[in-house]
């Protein structure tokens, strides 16, 4: 007799999802002096200011690839605020910056279902939320509340959606870090006996990018040719994303696909 | 032998018998074989076989058959000749279709198989009798390859046979000329039928027989099979199904000509434990290829045909022409072997079961089967292929690649001389080719739900659909189908007020012509070969050599050397959907490649490699070396009887070892080595990994497995509880990538990701969100989706072979035999020895990824 999955998914949740019970193991990365966190879920966590940073969402990408004709589960909004929804509670942030990209279209949020504009909404309640802009969601609807900005500056560190090539080349952005997306970075690490692809964080110390946790968001390789250029090879690490856990690897373990 | 070398005329020639028929004919000829007929045959010195003529009578009774011929029968002529006779006797007189008059005829016959070459090869044939004869019959195909102008031309002035393939027929059934096309069908032809209805191609085709018959109820069916072991199952296929037990075509037998000569290569070299590649016996075999005048050198594998045909070369010292021909290479260069063999120029063709079916493969006298045949009907087809002649025995020389496959080639054997057939029966049909067809039929006209109901369910395979589902399938191709309805406005058929379904525009219509059929390529990367890479970057051009599945590279570092196309290569870096390869010294490839077959062992040589392992009077039979393995294993440890299941443990090195000799297949094995795992985990033994053959599965621990089953810490029952196929199996489905890969398939032949859009082609890596992912989403919010439902059915009959796995545990239930040792036995030597050649199971990517952070962060911390 075979179960359903239903019944079964819910024994799994039980012990399994999401890290309960156990500590979350975080990496954690200095940039300018400050330590930031980096968590499994894919977001980025200030302690000390109790910032937390995620990127591209991709919200309604379902419903997008609806409109021509490819009937995507219309779930996946909903599975990517409950991703998001568990580092918040867990974290209980002051403030949420988002990179961009968090609809997969600037017509994204009227499509949101009740169900899912009113989760999105208890998680901003209480707390700031910075829209940054980003190329897929430009000019998105006021109405999904917070602020929306092209670019943010907070400390050491400029929030923005897509990396610029020249940074850290001229005085003003010496010192700085960047905090970006946009990429959708992945990495592959080299093991015996095969290799094992996953979302990452990359850093190099002079910027930081943060993996795509859209739950139909793709990614692309942080050493493939879209990146030449923005990260260091000598300083290059990556944390990739796993169960409960964030791996990291320096960047000479590192695999093109 | 040199008197009938092989040419296009020369196949019609062999394919219609040189000998008079070789039993007493039931009909006299005369009756029923017009004149211009019989003068002919009797031009040729010939006389009609008694089935040739025995169709004819069906035909002119009105009745559907099923043919069932060994290869060299004369099959396709005795499908075509009842059309030929019914269109000979002049111009057909038009008739009137959706009530109107038309000045002209539509498809008297419609000829389907399942490769595009042999629709255009047998079109070739027919030819011959149709010129010979001077009839005014128009004979055509129509593949992909048909330029668009004369598939135009076709619908507007059909031929009167038209020979086809399974998708061309479901496009030209959705097209609007469709109901005059086929008004006029007299019979449809499923040549091939036998390996047509096993697939998802079959269960398409099988709609487009329901459609068909709806649109002319009058037509017949005919299939050409080879021998199968339930030829009623086929003859139900051919005709609308209601329920009954009358709703069957007639059966035809011919039987079986000459025996097969097959013996097993007697070698005088050791043969080895374990291992596919068969390379003790090269220079016994190359011997026997320089006594032939034309080798087919058949393998399961596309690894094993690189080894076989590396390994050939390095001996040939006479410079013997030998090609290799499998699905991966570059088509030009297939094309290039298949002409070359046809034309007698190759001395030998290493080929994996890309040459199973169909064309004449030219004077191929001698049949080399390296590795276990894994099923009886597949062995006494592929033998088939050498001597296209009915009456001469065909000779074939088995070669088993290890001692386990001598007990399988000797059952084949043995099976293949009483005739005994293991074909697959016939699964229910897939639910993503009806949601395919489904939306065809709103392309086609608008469709009443009721009707077309009661039409697919006249299908053979979808004889048993209840009407709920049906439904589901319906709103799956208007709008997803999703509980979350949140779809609606974008609907791709709509239901409207005359309630009838309704294409919502013709967007819809042009991309599901351009996405028609069920063969979905794994994702597939161009390997091109390039020169010598200078700091990092290779260099662009260089040559093409072929195709492999995108996930064999998912696993390649740089640098990793793996054998592809005959020779060993070098992976450098991927480049777009190409993979940049370059060429290399090493002899041996660093990756192994992918040993397993992709057929399992059937159920029915699994049963008798247990029997024979049971009964020491049949070890005579065997290799003194093989008989003397048992010997010793019956001495150190047990021989299972044939209703057991045995399961040793012993200890080696610093593991304890349990291994079990099912015989069901490596698909099958691999689910339980699964499912064991996790159990013993649960019961903190501590198992570490496991590794599956088609015979047996071992799992190794840190814990003493072999003390734990002495204390009944699990009994044998405990351990073998069929409810294993519950939980476990669903929790460890939910990550498996193979239910992924599956799911990937059931998408896109259901039209959830499409391959194609108007205007531009997508090759599988550019779709453009990943079907993994989709899955994960699906699986989790709406677990009974029809798309789940059509990927567990799929995964669970193939790639997990999970029916088989339970009718194993039935069997074995109360019949498990323990035997505690203190060191290996025998029997166990095989499947140890994979270890390290193959991969192991059992290991999570995040059991990799977290060993190895932590090794680097106890590096650091010194």
């Amino acid at each position: 007799m075979i179960r359903t999955a239903a019944q079964s998914r819910d024994d799994l949740l039980s012990d399994a999802t999401p890290f309960a019970g156990r500590a979350l193991a975080a990496a954690t990365v200095d940039l300018a002096g400050v330590a930031l966190d980096l968590m499994p879920e894919g977001v980025a966590w200030w302690p000390d200011e109790r910032i937390l940073i995620v990127a591209d969402l991709h919200f309604e990408k379902g419903s997008s690839h609806a409109r021509r004709g490819a009937f995507l589960p219309p779930y996946d909004t909903a599975a990517t605020l409950a991703q998001l929804g568990l580092a918040i509670t867990r974290l209980q942030p002051k403030t949420v910056i988002s990179l961009g990209d968090a609809f997969h279209d600037p017509f994204g949020e009227e499509r949101l279902s009740p169900a899912d504009r009113a989760t999105l909404a208890a998680l901003q309640r209480g707390r700031d939320w910075i829209w940054i802009a980003g190329n897929h969601d430009r000019g998105i609807a006021a109405t999904v509340g917070g602020t929306i900005l092209e670019e943010a500056s907070i400390g050491p560190f400029v929030f923005r959606h897509e990396p610029s090539p020249d940074w850290g080349e001229d005085a003003a952005s010496a010192h700085a870090i960047e905090v970006c997306g946009h990429l959708h970075p992945t990495a592959r690490v080299a093991l015996v006996p095969k290799s094992v692809r996953r979302r990452c964080f990359a850093t190099d110390g002079r910027r930081l990018m943060l993996p795509a946790i859209g739950a139909y968001t793709g990614g692309l390789n942080i050493l493939g040719p879209a990146y030449r250029g923005l990260f260091k090879r000598d300083g290059l690490s990556a944390h990739l994303l796993g169960d409960g856990r964030v791996y990291s690897f320096p960047g000479t373990w590192l695999r093109g696909d | 032998m040199d008197t009938t070398r092989s040419t296009p005329d020369a196949k019609a020639i062999n394919a219609s018998g040189v000998n008079a028929p070789l039993e007493p004919d039931p009909t006299d000829p005369a009756d029923i074989l017009p004149e211009r007929f019989a003068a002919w045959f009797s031009a040729r010195g010939w006389a009609p076989r008694a089935h040739q003529i025995a169709l004819l009578d069906k035909a002119r009774a009105g009745r559907s058959a099923l043919l069932i011929a060994p290869t060299g029968a004369g099959k396709t002529l005795a499908g075509f000749l009842p059309s030929l006779v019914d269109l000979a006797d002049g111009p057909r007189r038009a008739l009137a279709a959706r009530g109107r008059k038309l000045a002209r005829t539509g498809i008297h016959t419609l000829y389907i198989s399942p490769l595009k070459a042999l629709a255009v090869d047998v079109a070739r044939n027919v030819e011959t009798p149709i010129t010979e004869m001077g009839l005014s019959i128009r004979v055509e195909t129509r593949t992909g390859d048909t330029p668009a102008h004369k598939r135009q031309r076709q619908k507007s002035l059909p031929p009167d046979i038209l020979m086809t393939t399974p998708e061309q027929v479901e496009l030209l059934i959705a097209s609007r000329e469709a109901e005059d096309l086929f008004a006029d069908l007299k019979v449809v032809v499923f040549d091939e039928l036998h390996a047509l209805v096993t697939s998802k191609r079959g269960d398409l085709l099988a709609l487009a027989l329901a459609r068909l018959k709806r649109i002319a109820p009058s037509a017949r069916a005919v299939g050409l099979s080879a021998t199968v072991s339930d030829p009623d199952e086929l003859a139900r296929w051919l005709v609308p199904q209601d329920g009954t037990e009358e709703a069957l075509a007639d059966i035809v037998t011919v039987a079986g000509g000459a025996a097969p000569r097959i013996r097993i290569l007697e070698s005088a070299e050791r043969i080895p434990w374990s291992g596919h590649s068969a390379r003790y016996a090269f220079p016994e075999l190359y011997a026997a290829i320089k006594t032939a005048k034309t080798t087919l050198i058949f393998v399961n594998t596309r690894s094993q045909a690189e080894i076989v045909f590396q390994e050939l070369w390095r001996i040939n010292e006479d410079t013997l022409k030998i090609a290799l021909h499998h699905g991966s290479l570059d088509v030009a260069q297939r094309r290039r072997v298949e002409a070359a063999m046809a034309a007698g120029g190759l001395d030998a063709v290493v080929a994996t079961s890309t040459l199973d079916l169909g064309i004449d493969w030219g004077d191929v006298d001698l049949v080399i089967h390296v590795g276990a045949p894994k099923g009886a009907s597949r062995l006494a087809q592929r033998i088939g292929r050498a001597n296209h002649r009915l009456d001469e025995p065909s000779v074939a020389l088995l070669v088993p690649a290890n001692r386990f496959e001598v007990m399988e080639c000797r059952a084949a054997l043995e099976a293949n001389y009483v005739g005994d057939q293991d074909t697959p029966p016939i699964r229910p049909g897939a639910l993503d080719v009806l949601a395919q067809h489904v939306l065809g039929m709103a392309v086609a006209a608008p469709f009443d739900a009721d009707a077309l109901y009661r039409e697919v369910i006249s299908a053979y395979p979808y004889r048993e659909l209840d009407r709920a589902t049906f439904d589901r399938v319906v709103d799956f191709v208007a709008t997803g189908g999703y509980a979350l309805k949140s779809y609606e406005r974008y609907a791709k058929i709509r239901k409207t007020k005359d309630g009838l379904w309704r294409v919502s525009n013709p967007a819809v219509a042009q991309t599901w012509r351009l996405n028609v059929g069920t063969i979905v390529e794994a994702p597939m990367l161009k390997v091109r070969l390039v020169s010598k890479v200078s700091g990092g970057t290779p260099s662009r051009g260089g040559r093409v050599l072929g195709e492999m599945e995108e996930y064999f590279f998912e696993t390649l570092a740089r640098g990793d050397t793996f054998m592809f196309g005959g020779e060993v290569l070098r992976f450098e870096t991927i480049r777009e959907n190409e993979a940049l390869v370059t060429r290399t010294k090493d002899e041996s490839p660093r990756v192994p490649s992918y040993a397993g077959g992709k057929f399992p062992l059937s159920t029915y040589l699994a049963d008798k490699v247990r029997a024979m392992l049971a009964d020491p009077d049949q070890w005579g039979k065997l290799p003194a070396q093989v008989a003397d393995w048992l010997r010793l294993q019956r001495l150190r440890s047990v021989l299972p009887k044939r209703d057991e299941l045995l399961i040793e443990t012993f200890p080696q090195g610093d593991k304890f070892y349990m291994v079990a000799y099912p015989f069901e297949g490596r698909l099958a094995h691999q689910t339980l080595g699964m499912l064991l795992t996790r159990r013993l985990e649960r019961l903190r033994l501590r198992p570490l990994g496991f590794i599956a053959s088609d015979y047996s599965l071992a799992i190794w621990a840190v814990n003493d497995l072999g003390a734990a089953f002495a204390a009944g810490r699990p009994s044998p029952g405990q351990l073998f509880d069929e409810d294993m196929l519950g939980d476990d199996l669903e929790a460890w489905m939910a990550d498996s990538y193979l239910l992924k890969r599956t799911f990937r398939t059931t998408a896109v032949i259901a039209g959830l990701i499409e391959r194609r859009h108007p205007g531009q082609e997508k090759t599988g890596r550019q779709v453009t969100v990943s079907t993994d992912l989709v899955y994960d989403v699906l699986r989790s919010h709406e677990p009974d989706h029809v798309l789940l439902r059509a990927t567990w059915a799929d995964a669970s009959a193939g790639l997990l072979d999970i029916s088989r796995l339970g009718q194993m545990l039935a069997r074995v239930r109360d019949h498990v035999v323990l035997k505690g040792l203190d060191r290996i036995s025998p029997l166990a030597v095989p499947i140890l020895v994979d270890i390290g050649r193959e991969r192991v199971g059992g290991e999570t990517d995040e059991t990799l990824l977290r060993e190895a952070a932590d090794a680097l962060v106890a590096e650091a911390m010194g």
